[in-house]
């Protein structure tokens, strides 16, 4: 007979903390549960696939001829803010995901676990860098249809889609937070969709800030959405990226900053 | 007990935990040898799931402590989670990954290699009969597969010390035995097991020792045997048809069995253990030569509350209900 698969050998000692290698792997691990829902489920990516198509038009051809007199040259304007506006998005799936994990019991497993305290939460935003890619690769095929011409070779694109997405992620830190502290997975949506949507057309995403009266435009100089549609302009469209890409950067680090700890406190006073 | 501290994989002293003001444990005491299996036997609300929280590092004691082979829970919950090996009275698994993804993804983060992680989920699988629901989502399963896809989750890295907090509450008779085939194959392995339960039979079937918690505080311990002993292997009850004649028939069944029933006056009923089906004939000569009227008469395998009222003096009280609740007409 051959030995159960339950039997308990002898074992090396228990370390006391996990190594950064085995820090990484462990969110590599939890990170790769997105992609296997994805895999599941590809219907769940129409959101991120379609909305991107829908929202070039719209924005395009509604606003377009209004505010730049051209629907062709508005689409050059708007595609980056488009492209910043739907990593953005995609992004509030990360806390409700989050939210209906703990009420479901796996985290009471992770908790159970000699992982790193962190990793679970690096998780929840690392299964949706997927998602972000499918977005970002739809966004940019649908604008070569509808004829947006980069003004930037692919290694410029590419940094660009990078930027917006380490955006995203830092970002969802915030959104981490709210799944942990809000009990309703309907109100962490809802709270989620209140903030960003003012955060992301308070900026010169749409529209020039010249246009604007003075007090919105201080609004949109200070919203960090304004640094990073900034620098994806210029990374996507050829002008300046140096100053924008400070900018951002900064801000990405000040929410990781922020929120990563508060949210890793919250999760370790959730008691199982 | 005659352990030397080294032989013990579980030691807990003075166990302590409040929720705002419910007292859920009262200082719990627990020594567990290597590679056994310890019941914890106990009502709803008992304290039994407070204590595997936190002896897995779940949740802390307000005081006391607790070592699982020789770690801290509270100061070393990294080594200990390395040790043990956890499964809730709710599975914990996530319901949009296959039943092997679950366990290759549990075996990842454990650090074991991905060829590895896949050979141990396979052959777990097939220990806990899910082999043909492997690369089914989870949610599809039946609330008995989820359960044991939970265990073999918690067996992955074969755990030293495995918690099972009421492992078979609420599974089919079939597939109670299923578990107690997984759970005993697991001790005979090496492992040691904390089992929390609210079956006596369950834990009369796979624990090396009993201790009975009842509000947060150990009410007796010892080998099933041993507390058989003290129980009887069926229990008698004489239900007579005068409370005046309670005084008079505790006499007489004390003398016919050689020791004392417990008595609940309101309901005119006297509780014995009794080790076969001889005593009640005896005990029915002895009431009847003494002319005392009976009303109702039976004989039937201890339950938990035989269990409570033998070893503790009173049933289980769960909440704020009173010690000396009244026995009703109903219990079994």
């Amino acid at each position: 007979m051959s030995t159960p698969e339950t039997a308990a050998p002898a074992r090396a000692e228990p370390t006391t903390r996990p190594t950064a290698r085995q820090g990484l792997a462990q969110c590599a691990a939890l990170s790769w549960r997105g992609i296997v829902k994805i895999r599941r489920n590809p219907l769940g990516l129409t959101d991120v696939i379609l909305g991107p198509a829908i929202f070039l038009v719209l924005f395009g051809y509604v606003f377009g001829g209004a505010i730049a007199g051209d629907t062709g040259r508005y689409l050059q304007y708007v595609f980056p803010g488009i492209l910043v506006m739907m990593t953005l998005f995609a992004t509030m799936g990360v806390g409700v995901a989050l939210n209906s994990d703990l009420s479901a019991g796996i985290f009471d497993r992770f908790r159970s676990l000699p992982v790193l305290r962190i990793a679970p939460l690096v998780g929840a935003i690392g299964s949706d860098v997927v998602r972000q890619l499918v977005s970002l690769t739809a966004l940019i095929c649908f604008g070569l249809l509808l004829g947006v011409r980069f003004q930037a070779g692919p290694a410029s694109i590419l940094a660009g889609c990078a930027l917006a997405l380490m955006f995203a992620l830092s970002v969802s830190w915030a959104w981490i937070l709210l799944g942990l502290t809000i009990e309703d997975t309907q109100a962490v949506q809802g709270l989620a969709a209140i903030i960003i949507l003012p955060a992301a057309f308070a900026s010169n995403m749409f529209a020039p800030p010249e246009t604007m009266p003075s007090w919105m435009q201080v609004i949109v100089s200070w919203n960090p959405v304004t640094h990073l549609v900034d620098a994806v302009r210029g990374l996507l469209m050829g002008g300046p990226v140096a100053e924008p890409l400070l900018d951002t950067t900064l801000w990405m680090g000040a929410f990781v900053l922020v929120f990563a700890p508060l949210s890793l406190r919250s999760y370790n006073r959730r008691e199982g | 007990m005659t352990s030397s501290p080294t032989d013990l994989a579980i030691e807990a002293a003075g166990l302590t935990k409040r929720f705002g003001s419910t007292v859920a444990l009262a200082g719990v005491d627990l020594d567990v040898r290597r590679g056994a299996i310890l019941g914890l036997l106990g009502p709803n609300g008992a304290g039994k799931t407070t204590v595997v929280k936190v002896l897995a590092t779940s949740t802390r004691a307000d005081a006391g402590s607790a070592l699982i082979c020789g770690y801290d829970v509270a100061s070393q919950a990294h080594q200990v989670r390395q040790l043990i090996g956890v499964t809730g009275q709710y599975a914990s698994v996530d319901g949009d990954l296959t039943g092997l993804q679950n366990l290759v993804m549990v075996g990842r983060l454990l650090g074991l290699s991905r060829s590895l992680a896949r050979q141990r989920a396979r052959r777990l699988l097939d220990e806990a009969g899910l082999e043909s629901a492997a690369d089914k989502a989870a949610k599809t399963y039946s609330g008995g597969m989820r359960r044991r896809l939970d265990l073999a989750v918690s067996l992955i890295n074969r755990p030293a010390v495995v918690f099972l907090d009421e492992p078979t509450t609420g599974l089919d008779p079939v597939r109670r035995s299923d578990t107690w085939r997984m759970i005993k194959a697991l001790a005979e392995a090496g492992s040691t097991v904390l089992l929390t339960t609210q079956y006596l039979e369950e834990a009369d079937h796979l624990a090396d020792e009993i201790v009975v918690i009842d509000s947060g505080q150990v009410a007796a311990r010892g080998t099933p045997n041993e507390l058989k002993k003290r129980l009887g292997r069926q229990t008698l009850d004489v239900q007579l048809l005068d409370e005046a004649d309670a005084d008079r028939a505790v006499t007489v069944v004390s003398h016919a069995l050689g020791h004392e029933p417990a008595v609940d006056r309101p309901a005119r009923r006297l509780t014995a253990a009794v080790d076969d089906g001889e005593a009640m004939a005896q005990v029915v000569r002895a009431l009847d030569e003494a002319g005392i009227k009976v009303n109702e008469l039976s004989l039937r395998l201890p339950s938990l509350d035989d269990v409570f009222l033998a070893l503790v003096g009173h049933r289980p009280t769960t909440g704020t209900a009173s010690v000396n609740s009244t026995y009703s007409e109903g219990d079994q």
